[in-house]
């Protein structure tokens, strides 16, 4: 406690006490927090561009990187380094991964922000973060050993690892995200709406297709967009589930390689500084460029950057 | 009371209470509405003035834990009853709310909204003769014919009131419940809508709640004066404010409450 006499002389001037000190260093503690992210972000692109750099400048052919399905780094005579069959992996299982967790998450989040009430939505809202939180090695797991039997019973294919089990095991992943950020863009949708539409004679689903929908269009973008980001960016699973065989997919029973799993697989027996090692980097680069690409995306998207005054 | 005959009433409602979970907020309410009159309902916050009014088409039913009994009777038809269908009580008896609240379609879309709900699409011809009509109705359609396809809610808050008062009349209500319908509009929007209201009594019977004693004396033909969930006085508004009944009533419109 300041004493009286002392608030008399000292007038308005801030005194040094253990409340001022505290002040300060707190504040230093959450400025160094704040920025530290930013120096995070900038040193990973750093190195990762450094780290890739020499391939783009020396040993890249365009046309063989982006246009060849032949990923045949360790050959001894004739290396090559083509990554369609790998862009081709992650994207139709991506593409396959949104097919299943869509409907499911915006359906989950339609029923928990416009059904559910009390404690359905609460122990819904709790179970669905508590998905999000089971880790990837889990789920590739499960793809290994219980979707892997499961489909070469169901569908007679001799191999279940393949484009569909890291589909299914993906869009599971991606779901709970999904669910959430959908479910905040329908909970921010004022409920003046719902009940002007209500109150003319809408019925609920009605009230959801025309009403609610249409104006949390952008918040549901938005969350279809990270779960693309999440499944795009995803490894172990993947790697797990996917068969992991270099292929151009004709169905969804092909085994397939994903851009992530090929860095994850290879990067460990790589010499560093090699044109292997290098190349790997450079898929590194284009993976951060597209999920870079996916999340900016998703933010304008969000903040409703296309928004139009004429519908 | 006022005395009517059962022909030229509106809105008959006997014995109406309702419950917000255990809380009690109308007690025993019985109140006849006469046809094609403005009927103000006046009484201080939490009166039930409100929850009154929203009980006449039902929209307190959405809020779940709602527990209403009693009768009213909408031109004959009880619609408390099991059997009605809730999208024609709606249709029958439009609602109006104290913040304009037009939904995030285009002015047209708007309009044509709870004309849909009950015709399906329509083809052009027809849906633009109907928001043509609804639109000049409610004395709007030269201002924002050009505006149809804005969003709704790029409208000036007058024009989005009315607005919202247009979009109920392509199904052809009887009713018109407003609640507080001017509270967020300046004095200048207060007026217009106060005077389109006075001009749509002709077509329909109107009930409006209200904070504000000089609109009721200005806007309405019949006063009720509401308090603490039940109806203390019901008559016509020159009577109401100019020799109160009740010494409730006449506290509340001097200003000694309220």
């Amino acid at each position: 406690m300041v004493k009286k006499q002392k608030i008399e002389s000292g007038a308005l001037a801030q005194s040094v006490n253990r409340a001022w000190v505290f002040d300060r260093v707190a504040k230093g503690i959450v400025f160094i927090g704040g920025i530290s992210a930013i120096v995070f972000i900038i040193s990973i692109f750093i190195f990762i561009f450094d780290q890739g750099m020499g391939f783009i400048a020396e040993d890249l052919k365009p046309g063989e990187f982006f246009g060849s399905e032949i990923w045949r780094p360790t050959s001894e005579s004739n290396p090559t380094y083509g990554i369609l069959a790998l862009i081709a992996g992650t994207a139709s299982i991506t593409g396959l991964a949104m097919l299943v967790s869509v409907p499911f998450s915006l359906g989950a989040a339609v029923f928990i922000s416009e059904f559910a009430t009390g404690r359905v939505k609460e122990g819904l809202k709790v179970l669905i973060e508590l998905l999000a939180a089971i880790p990837s090695v889990v789920w590739g797991f499960i793809g290994l050993s219980i979707m892997n039997p499961l489909i070469v019973q169901l569908f007679d294919v001799p191999i279940g690892l393949n484009m569909l089990n890291a589909g299914i095991i993906l869009g599971l992943m991606a779901a709970p995200i999904m669910t959430t950020i959908a479910e905040d863009a329908l909970k921010a949708v004022p409920d003046g709406y719902r009940e002007a539409a209500e109150a003319m004679g809408a019925t609920r689903w009605q009230v959801i297709r025309r009403v609610v929908l249409p104006s949390a269009r952008n918040g549901l973008g938005a969350a279809i967009l990270l779960g693309v980001g999440r499944a795009f960016g995803e490894t172990m699973a993947v790697l797990m589930a996917s068969g992991h065989a270099i292929n151009l997919p004709t169905s969804p029973f092909d085994s397939v390689r994903a851009l992530t799993a090929t860095i994850a697989a290879e990067l460990g027996e790589t010499a560093r500084g090699s044109t292997h090692y290098e190349a790997l980097f450079t898929i590194g680069i284009f993976l951060l460029l597209i999920t870079l690409c996916i999340n900016l995306l998703a933010d304008l998207v969000i903040r409703g950057g296309w928004k139009r005054r004429k519908l | 009371m006022v005395d009517a005959t059962t022909d030229s009433l509106a809105i008959r409602v006997r014995d109406l209470s309702l419950w917000y979970g255990d809380f009690q907020a109308l007690f025993n309410i019985d109140l006849d509405v006469k046809k094609g009159i403005v009927t103000s309902l006046i009484g201080p916050s939490g009166c039930g003035k409100s929850t009154f009014l929203r009980s006449v088409n039902r929209i307190t039913e959405r809020l779940g834990y709602v527990r209403t009994e009693g009768q009213i009777k909408v031109l004959g038809e009880n619609i408390l009853a099991d059997d009605v269908e809730l999208i024609q009580v709606r249709k029958k008896i439009g609602m109006v709310f104290q913040r304009p609240n037009p939904l995030p379609l285009t002015v047209r879309e708007n309009v044509l909204f709870a004309w849909r709900l009950v015709h399906g699409k329509g083809t052009k011809e027809q849906t633009d003769e109907i928001v043509e009509q609804s639109l000049q109705q409610v004395l709007l359609w030269d201002r924002i014919k050009d505006r149809l396809g804005d969003v709704a809610t790029s409208l000036a808050l007058e024009e989005q009131q009315k607005l919202c008062i247009a979009r109920l009349l392509p199904v052809q209500p009887e009713v018109l419940l407003m609640d507080e319908p001017c509270s967020a509009l300046d004095p200048a929007a207060t007026a217009a809508v106060e005077e389109l209201i006075w001009k749509l009594r002709e077509q329909y019977t109107i009930m409006i709640v209200t904070h504000n004693m000089a609109q009721a004396r200005r806007a309405s033909d019949e006063c009720v004066f509401m308090l603490m969930g039940k109806i203390i006085e019901h008559r016509p508004t020159d009577e109401m404010f100019l020799a109160p009944e009740h010494q409730e009533t006449a506290d509340y419109i001097e200003g000694r409450y309220g």
